[in-house]
């Protein structure tokens, strides 16, 4: 129970340390920021009356001390009440981050099952047959292809697949001519558009599984349990599954979460690239058009995204391993 | 103690000698030398001023333009030879920078223990935690100068978190070794003991986490400015792709100018990734090749 309680005040505590952060970024500069992103708009052309009022309701009024502007801050928050998007005005950020939620959490969430699955099973294969041909294969291979820089796959993959060969759109999250509904039709349509930037997270999202399952296998099968259970005659099948690969996953499971963050940061120019409409084309079209509710928003809602599946990955690990929850008894 | 006096000497000729007998880190040191030496003599090595817009706007390649040129006339080549110079800067400097954070703050920590350790070490875990591509766009979007100072500030200040947790375990396991009681007894202060006496037992953890660090920023840095939160003028790898990605290379055919700088890239990561396996045949020597 202890240790529940620990991962849940480190989750309140990260929390708040977000939601701060998100609060002080936007005042690192010197001055007024308000005056100061007002002064960074105009230099860029004209200025929308609107856009100076969605950055004043976000910075709070100016005069008041910081310690007020805080308390003002949270309150919204609490509310949630994250301002209005100028560049879609005059919808709330909220209406714009629930429209680009669903597609991120889908690409985001298949990629990572999938890439931890093959990366998990590839590892433990790698492992089982340590310094075999697979072994140095798969482990320089993964390697190797984990270094790549994610968004320079995706831009391959778009010219050979998309332009040269045309076999995928290369854009969107759908067709124009289908619109979003609970239909198969724009399902087929939402997954066929979907294919090449899952494809660019995929190429590189197993690697880091491959390695530590492989490291983490190598060792568990050294130890004596595993010994003892070859010992006894068990079939290689359930010395390798039951004893090898069952320890080995576990520390794969908190960097299921941690890893998140990471993949988070690779949608961000993937969906770029591919324009798809998820959190991170959105994120980069506000700083774009500099629409800073958007932008601190959808900050807001990433960090938090990621900290809450850290939560839930913590409790899982507490779950599945004993050991974990007496260290901190 | 004595077998820290012993091997102190001959430390640096064995580190060199180890790194060069592992034959994945040769190669790796062999091409990051061929990138040091581009990135010194670019503007002997180019044949044309990367900036210069005298030629015609996307031209395929050809023998007087290896690589074409781009959008706005300038020669893709001498554009890449001159980009591996603002990847290797901010691999350098980030990777030092992020090393200099990782160490005071794992250092401190886990030499300290106790409450500073609970403070630092809940720091670590937030920094581990908070999805740092997005925090970087967040931050270089506020910042009213873009360029690669504030990228390599930027990687900096989000990159520190994974070396300090890995220092911080490390420093763990070493603080109670007899060498650094007698240090305590003979009434060295905790900077001499840590800095002095026990960061000369981990340099080969150092290495790799500079390492780590300086390629993770290289990768950062080049995603950023594809983004467009550099400075659009400079000449990098990143800044290519952006041109490249912009001035729509896949539409005209241009592939020289969008696959280049990419495999450079790859190619230096690359050659990063192959001598951190030699860095690891240090620490470890059940991995050193026979």
């Amino acid at each position: 129970m202890r240790y529940f309680l620990r991962r849940t005040a480190f989750f309140v505590i990260t929390l708040w340390a977000a939601v701060t952060l998100n609060f002080v970024i936007p005042r690192l500069q010197p001055g007024d920021p308000a005056e100061a992103i007002v002064g960074q708009l105009t230099g860029q052309g004209p200025v929308d009356p609107d856009q100076i009022r969605a950055v004043r309701l976000m910075l709070g009024v100016p005069d008041t001390s910081l310690l007020s502007q805080y308390w003002d801050y949270l309150g919204s928050l609490v509310r949630g009440d994250f301002g209005i998007s100028y560049t879609y005005f005059p919808y709330p950020v909220t209406h714009m981050i629930s429209e680009a939620l669903p597609w991120t959490l889908v690409l985001v969430g298949v990629t990572q099952v999938l890439g931890f699955l093959i990366g998990t099973v590839l590892g433990a294969f790698a492992a089982w047959r340590r310094n075999s041909r697979f072994d140095s294969f798969v482990t320089l291979g993964s390697q190797f292809v984990g270094s790549l820089p994610f968004f320079w796959i995706a831009l391959l993959l778009l010219y050979l697949l998309a332009f040269l060969a045309g076999w995928f759109p290369d854009s969107g999250g759908h067709a124009v001519d289908v619109t979003p509904s609970w239909s198969w039709a724009f399902a087929g349509d939402a997954i066929y558009h979907g294919i090449l930037p899952a494809l660019s997270i995929l190429v590189t999202a197993p690697a880091g599984w491959i390695i530590g399952m492989r490291n983490n296998m190598v060792q568990s099968l050294g130890e004596d349990y595993t010994r003892l259970a070859r010992a006894k005659g068990l079939s290689v099948r359930r010395v390798a599954l039951a004893y090898g690969a069952r320890v080995a996953i576990l520390p794969n499971v908190t960097g299921f979460a941690l890893a998140l963050g990471g993949i988070l940061g690779g949608t961000v120019l993937v969906e770029t690239i591919f324009d798809y409409p998820g959190l991170g084309r959105l994120l980069m079209e506000a700083v774009g058009a500099r629409d800073y509710p958007l932008m601190q928003a959808l900050f807001l809602f990433i960090t938090i995204g990621v900290l809450l599946a850290n939560l839930l990955a913590d409790f899982l690990l507490g779950v599945l391993d004993p050991r974990v929850r007496k260290e901190a008894a | 103690m004595t077998v820290e006096l012993l091997t102190k000497p001959s430390r640096v000729p064995q580190w060199l000698r180890i790194l060069w007998a592992n034959k994945k880190s040769r190669v790796g040191v062999v091409l990051l030398s061929v990138f040091v030496l581009t990135a010194v003599f670019a503007p002997v090595l180019a044949p044309y001023d990367p900036e210069s817009t005298d030629f015609a706007a996307a031209l395929p390649a050809s023998g007087d333009h290896w690589l074409g040129t781009t959008q706005q006339g300038q020669d893709v080549f001498s554009q890449l030879i001159h980009g591996a110079r603002t990847s290797l800067l901010v691999g350098l400097v980030a990777g030092v920078f992020s090393t200099i954070i990782a160490l005071l703050i794992g250092m401190t920590a886990g030499y300290l223990r106790g409450w500073v350790d609970e403070f630092l070490s809940g720091l670590t875990n937030l920094a581990l935690v908070i999805p740092v591509l997005p925090l970087m766009i967040t931050l270089a979007a506020y910042a009213p100068v873009r360029g690669v100072w504030l990228i390599i500030f930027v990687i900096s200040v989000t990159g520190w978190a994974y070396g300090a947790k890995i220092k911080r375990a490390q420093i763990i396991t070493l603080r109670t070794r007899d060498y650094v009681t007698a240090a305590k007894l003979a009434g060295d202060g905790p900077m001499r003991i840590v800095f002095r006496e026990i960061m000369p037992n981990m340099t080969s953890l150092v290495v790799v986490g500079f390492m780590g660090a300086a390629t993770a920023a290289i990768g950062a840095e080049a995603g950023l400015e594809f983004l467009g939160l550099g400075d659009p003028t400079t000449i990098s790898w990143g800044t290519m792709l952006y041109w490249a990605d912009n001035g729509g290379a896949l539409l005209t055919g241009q592939w020289p100018w969008l696959i280049a700088p990419g495999l450079a890239l790859t190619m230096l990561v690359t050659a990063m990734t192959l001598i951190n396996f030699g860095v690891d045949a240090l620490s470890n020597p059940a991995l050193r090749e026979e």
